[in-house]
C-alpha cells in the first residue's frame, strides 16, 4: 500500500471516529501547546495547585499555563525521557533525588539558573550545574496508628532499630521497593542509616520480625494499615506502615469534623528525605515561558500554596505553610539523605538484592 | 477490509513495532544478546509458568461457574433478569484497584469467609482465580448466552421426539451449535487472565507475577526497555500460538444455524432441575458478584459521622486539590470517550467481521487472529508506543482527545469481531445467494439478510465495547488529558491520596461508575428488545 493511500485511510478512520462522536468533541486538541502564549508543565499525578495561584501566574507573566499529568512519579519521568526529542511540554516537575540521575544521564533538561534561587534552602540544592531547580521536600517515614499503641500500652517505635524489636513483631507493612517509590525510599533510608554493606543484615532482622510487603502504597495504606481512614473500613490490622511524614496532616485535614490531633503519628527516626526538582525540558517549544514558570514555582506565591495541595514542604526559606498544615505537620529534624549520584550508582543493584532477600 | 487493516496497522502494529525496536536497538546496533539473556534469566521461566497455569485454571473455573449462568439468562425467565444481566457486567468495568479491594473484604482478614469458617484466601492463588471469575463472568454469559437465546429449541425437541435422550439431544444438537461461542468466550477469558495485571498485583501480593506485571515493572519503574521488549515479544508469541490453535479448532465446528428471536426461547423454569439450576446460578451471582459490589456501596456511604451521602456531595466540588475540576465531571468525560470508542470499534470490528465471514483463505485467517492480538499486548507497551510514534505530522495526535477512544477501540474491536463472527458465519449463505440472484446489490444483501440477523449480536458487541472503554485504565491513564480524567483514572488518583474524604470519594466515584455502566447496558437491552418483532 502506498504511503499516501495509507495516510488517507488513517484520516478516514480518524474522521469516522470524530464524525460518530459529533457534538461531544471539543476544540482543545492538536497544537494548542506549541504557541508562544502557552507554557506547558508536565508532571506526575500528584501535582496539584490552587486555581487562583495558577491564575496569578497567568496574570503576571501573560502566559496561559497548561498542566499535563503523566502517571506516577517514575512513569512520568520515563515518559519524559522517551519523548525528549519532541517533548510534551516546556517544564517538567516531579523528578526526585531517587530518579534524578536517570533524567540527567538522558540529557532531559536544559540548564537554567532560576531567579530567586538565593531564597532556596541550600541543603536542597542538587550540586549540579543548575540542570534542575529544587521545588519541594518531603520525608518517607513509618507512620503509626496512635489508637493501637495507646490501647495496647506499647510505646510507638521511633527509629529503624526499634522496628526489629519483639514488641513490634508482625506490625509493619511496607511497599515493594521495586515497584513503589515509598518502598524504594524506605530501602534507601535503611541503606543511608546502616551503609551499603550493613542494610541487608538489617532487612534480614526486619523479615524475621514479620514485616509484610505489598506492591503499592494504596494497598499498604488504604488496606493494611489500621490507622488510615481507608484501612479502618477495610479492616486493616497492621498499625505500622511506610508512608510520608505528611500523611498525618492529610488524615486530619480530610477528616470531617477535623480532629484536634491527627489519628496517626510519625516515627521520626525512620525518615528518608525526598527532594523534588523541576527542569526546563531540552527542545522545549517555549523556553522563555518555561523559565518564567520555573521562577514562579520557587516564588513564595506558589510555595505558600503547595503544602496543602501536594502535602510537601516548601524549599523557599521565606515561604509560610498554611496554618492548617502547620497545626498537624510533624517536624523531622534529621532525616536520612543520600546524594543522587550514590543512589544512581547502587539503586538497581540494591533493589535486586532486596528482592531476593525479602521477597524470595 | 482495507479500513480495519489500516486501522490496526497504524494504531497497533506501528506503535508496537517502534517501541519494541527502541528496546532492542541501541545506537543503530541490534541487541540480540539481550533476548537470550532475559529469556534464560532466573525469573522468566517461573513467571511464564505461573502466567500460563493461572490463566488456564481461571478460564476453566470461569466456564464452569458461568456456563450455567449463560443458560439461565438465555433460556429461563425470572423477575429482575434484565437488571441482573446488566449488573453482572459491572465488575468488568470496575478499576481493578477498587474491585480488588472489594474482594479482599470478602476473602481477606475479617472477611465473610473468615468470620464464617476462619478461611482467609488473600495472597493465595484462590483469591486470584475467584477474582478472575468475578471479572469475566459477564464475558461468558453475554457471548455464549447471546447465541444460546437465539438457537431454535425446536431442533433439540425434534431430536427428543426422534428418540434421543435429553443428554444425547443436547450433545448432538445444542452443544455443536454453541461450541464456537463457548470457544470464543473461553479464549477471551484466557487472554484477559493471561495478561492479568491489577488483580494479580493486589490479591497475589508481590510474590505472584504475570508476564504483564513484569512488563509494567520493567517499563514504567525500572525503565529497562530491552527487557520489556523481550517480554513483550514473549507474550506476543504465546498469545499468537494460542490464537492459532483456537483458529484451527473453531473453524472445524462452525456451520450455518437456524437462528430465532431470543424473546421466544426463554420461559419460566419448569421442573425441579431447572429451579435448582436457577437457584444455583442466582446464589453464585449473589455471592461472587453482588456481594463484593455491595461492599463498595456500603463503604461509599459509611462516613465518619455514620451513614450518609457526604462523599457523594463532595464529588461535586473542586476543593480537594486532586483535580482542577470537580471529580463528578469525569462522568461526562468517560461517557464521551466511551461513545466515541464504541463507534470506532463497531465500524472497524463490524467491517472486519463482515469481511471475515464472507471469504476464507490463509491471509484472512491470519488477520482474524491478528485482530485479537491487542487483547494480549500490554497496555503500557501500547501506551509508550503511542507516545513515541503518533507525535509528528501527519499523525500528530499526542495531545489530541481522540487518542483515548482510539486506544480503547483497539481493545473493544476484538469483542465486536468475536461476538459478531459466530452469528455472521451461522447465517445460511443460500439466503444471500437467493437475494443476489433476485438482483440485490451486495450492500442491499448485507442490509436485508445479514443486518436483521446480527442486530442482536451487534448490540451485544456494542455493550461490550462500551463497557471495555468505560473501564479501560491501563492505556487511558497514559494518554488521558489531566483536565479530562475518566472515571477509573479519577478513582485511582483519589486513592493515591491519604485522608478520609479522598478514600470516601474514591468509593463513591466507583459506585457512580457502576451505576453509569449498569444504566448504559440496561439502555442497550431496551433498544434490542424494541426490535424483536422484525424477524
Amino acid at each position: 500500500m502506498s504511503t499516501i493511500k495509507k495516510a488517507a485511510l488513517v484520516a478516514l478512520a480518524t474522521g469516522l471516529g470524530i464524525g460518530a462522536l459529533g457534538a461531544c468533541s471539543d476544540s482543545g486538541s492538536g497544537s494548542s501547546g506549541s504557541d508562544s502564549k502557552t507554557v506547558t508543565l508536565v508532571s506526575h499525578d500528584s501535582f496539584a495547585a490552587s486555581a487562583s495561584v495558577l491564575k496569578a501566574f497567568e496574570k503576571t507573566s501573560g502566559y496561559r499555563v497548561k498542566v499535563l499529568k503523566d502517571g506516577d512519579a517514575g512513569e512520568a519521568v520515563n515518559k519524559a525521557i522517551l519523548t525528549k526529542d519532541n517533548p510534551q511540554g516546556d517544564v517538567f516537575f516531579g523528578v526526585d533525588n531517587t530518579l534524578l540521575s536517570r533524567a540527567l544521564d538522558n540529557h532531559l533538561f536544559e540548564p537554567y539558573q532560576a531567579a530567586g534561587l538565593n531564597q532556596v534552602r541550600p541543603e536542597s540544592l542538587p550540586g549540579h550545574d543548575h540542570a534542575v531547580t529544587p521545588i519541594d521536600t518531603g520525608e518517607i517515614c513509618v507512620n503509626y496508628d496512635k489508637a493501637y499503641f495507646t490501647s495496647h500500652h506499647v510505646k510507638p517505635p521511633a527509629t529503624f532499630a526499634d522496628l526489629t524489636e519483639p514488641a513490634y513483631r508482625n506490625l509493619l507493612v511496607t511497599e515493594n521497593a521495586s515497584t513503589s517509590s515509598p518502598g524504594l525510599g524506605f530501602l534507601l533510608g535503611s541503606a543511608a542509616r546502616y551503609g551499603g554493606k550493613g542494610w541487608p543484615a538489617y532487612w534480614t532482622k526486619l523479615k524475621g520480625n514479620g514485616v509484610k510487603v505489598v506492591d503499592t502504597w494504596e494497598q499498604a495504606y488504604n488496606e493494611e494499615f489500621s490507622g488510615s481512614a481507608g484501612g479502618k473500613k477495610a479492616g486493616g490490622d497492621r498499625p505500622l506502615v511506610v508512608s510520608y511524614a505528611s500523611s498525618p496532616p492529610a488524615e486530619a485535614i480530610y477528616a470531617h469534623p477535623q480532629p484536634r490531633t491527627a489519628p496517626t503519628g510519625v516515627a521520626t527516626g525512620t525518615c528518608f528525605r525526598q527532594i523534588e526538582y523541576a527542569g526546563l525540558l531540552a527542545h522545549a517549544k517555549n523556553p522563555k515561558g518555561g523559565k518564567a514558570l520555573i521562577d514562579f514555582l520557587i516564588s513564595t506565591r506558589f510555595q505558600d500554596d503547595m503544602p496543602l495541595n501536594m502535602f510537601v514542604d516548601p524549599v523557599n526559606e521565606k515561604a509560610q505553610a498554611p496554618a492548617d498544615y502547620r497545626k498537624y505537620a510533624v517536624r523531622v529534624a534529621t532525616p536520612q539523605t543520600m546524594p543522587p549520584d550514590e543512589i544512581a550508582q547502587h539503586r538497581d543493584e540494591w533493589v535486586r538484592t532486596w528482592t531476593s532477600l525479602v521477597l524470595k | 477490509m482495507v479500513l480495519p487493516v489500516a486501522f490496526f496497522a497504524v494504531f497497533f502494529a506501528y506503535p508496537l513495532v517502534e517501541i519494541v525496536a527502541r528496546g532492542l536497538r541501541d545506537g543503530g546496533a541490534w541487541h540480540a544478546g539481550r533476548i537470550g539473556e532475559v529469556l534464560t534469566g532466573p525469573g522468566t521461566g517461573h513467571v511464564l509458568w505461573f502466567t500460563v497455569w493461572q490463566a488456564l485454571a481461571s478460564t476453566a473455573l470461569t466456564l464452569v461457574l458461568a456456563l450455567p449462568g449463560a443458560y439461565a439468562f438465555a433460556r429461563l425467565d425470572f423477575p429482575g433478569k434484565r437488571l441482573l444481566r446488566a449488573v453482572v457486567t459491572v465488575p468488568f468495568v470496575l478499576p481493578t484497584v477498587v474491585a480488588g479491594s472489594a474482594f479482599l473484604a470478602l476473602l481477606g482478614r475479617g472477611g465473610l469467609l473468615d468470620q464464617l469458617w476462619g478461611v482467609r484466601l488473600d495472597t493465595t492463588v484462590w483469591a486470584i482465580l475467584l477474582a478472575h471469575v468475578f471479572f469475566n463472568y459477564a464475558v461468558v454469559v453475554r457471548t455464549v448466552g447471546g447465541l444460546w437465546g437465539q438457537l431454535d429449541p425446536r431442533q433439540e425437541e425434534a431430536a427428543r421426539v426422534l428418540g434421543a435422550s435429553r443428554a444425547a439431544a443436547w450433545r448432538t444438537v445444542t452443544l455443536p451449535a454453541l461450541a464456537p461461542a463457548v470457544a470464543a468466550a473461553g479464549l477471551i477469558v484466557f487472554l484477559f487472565t493471561f495478561t492479568s495485571f491489577g488483580i494479580v498485583q493486589i490479591l497475589g501480593g508481590p510474590t505472584f507475577s504475570t508476564i504483564e506485571v513484569e512488563i509494567y515493572r520493567q517499563t514504567a519503574e525500572l525503565f529497562d526497555l530491552p527487557a520489556a521488549a523481550v517480554l513483550t515479544l514473549l507474550q506476543l508469541v504465546a498469545v499468537g500460538a494460542i490464537l492459532a490453535v483456537h483458529a484451527v479448532t473453531v473453524r472445524r465446528r462452525e456451520r450455518a444455524l437456524h437462528l430465532v428471536d431470543a424473546a421466544g426461547t426463554a420461559q419460566r423454569p419448569r421442573g425441579a432441575a431447572q429451579w435448582a439450576l436457577l437457584g444455583g446460578v442466582l446464589a453464585t451471582v449473589g455471592l461472587l458478584l453482588l456481594l463484593p459490589l455491595g461492599v463498595l456501596v456500603e463503604r461509599s456511604l459509611h462516613t465518619a459521622g455514620g451513614y450518609g451521602l457526604a462523599y457523594y456531595r463532595a464529588l461535586a466540588s473542586a476543593d480537594s486539590g486532586a483535580f482542577l475540576v470537580p471529580p463528578i465531571d469525569a462522568v461526562a468525560n468517560s461517557l464521551e470517550y466511551a461513545l466515541a470508542a464504541t463507534a470506532i470499534a463497531l465500524v472497524i470490528g463490524g467491517l472486519a467481521a463482515a469481511a471475515l465471514s464472507r471469504r476464507a483463505g490463509a491471509l484472512l485467517r491470519g488477520f482474524d487472529a491478528l485482530l485479537m492480538l491487542p487483547l494480549g499486548v500490554s497496555a503500557v507497551t501500547v501506551g509508550f508506543g503511542f507516545l513515541i510514534t503518533l507525535d509528528r505530522p501527519p499523525l500528530d495526535l499526542r495531545s489530541s482527545w481522540i487518542l483515548v477512544p482510539l486506544a480503547q477501540a483497539l481493545v473493544g474491536a476484538p469483542f465486536v469481531v468475536r461476538t459478531m463472527l459466530p452469528v455472521l458465519r451461522a447465517v445460511d449463505d443460500r439466503l444471500r445467494q437467493a437475494a443476489a440472484v433476485l438482483g440485490a446489490s451486495p450492500l442491499r444483501v448485507w442490509r436485508e439478510v445479514d443486518l436483521p440477523m446480527v442486530r442482536r449480536a451487534l448490540l451485544t458487541a456494542a455493550g461490550f465495547a462500551f463497557a471495555v472503554s468505560l473501564g479501560e485504565f491501563g492505556a487511558t491513564v497514559f494518554i488521558a488529558r489531566p483536565d479530562q480524567p475518566t472515571l477509573p483514572v479519577a478513582v485511582a488518583r483519589l486513592l493515591g491520596r491519604a485522608g478520609d474524604l479522598n478514600y470516601g470519594q474514591a468509593m463513591a466515584l466507583s459506585v457512580v461508575l457502576m451505576v453509569v455502566c449498569a444504566l448504559a447496558l440496561l439502555l442497550l437491552e431496551r433498544v434490542r428488545t424494541d426490535h424483536t418483532g422484525e424477524f
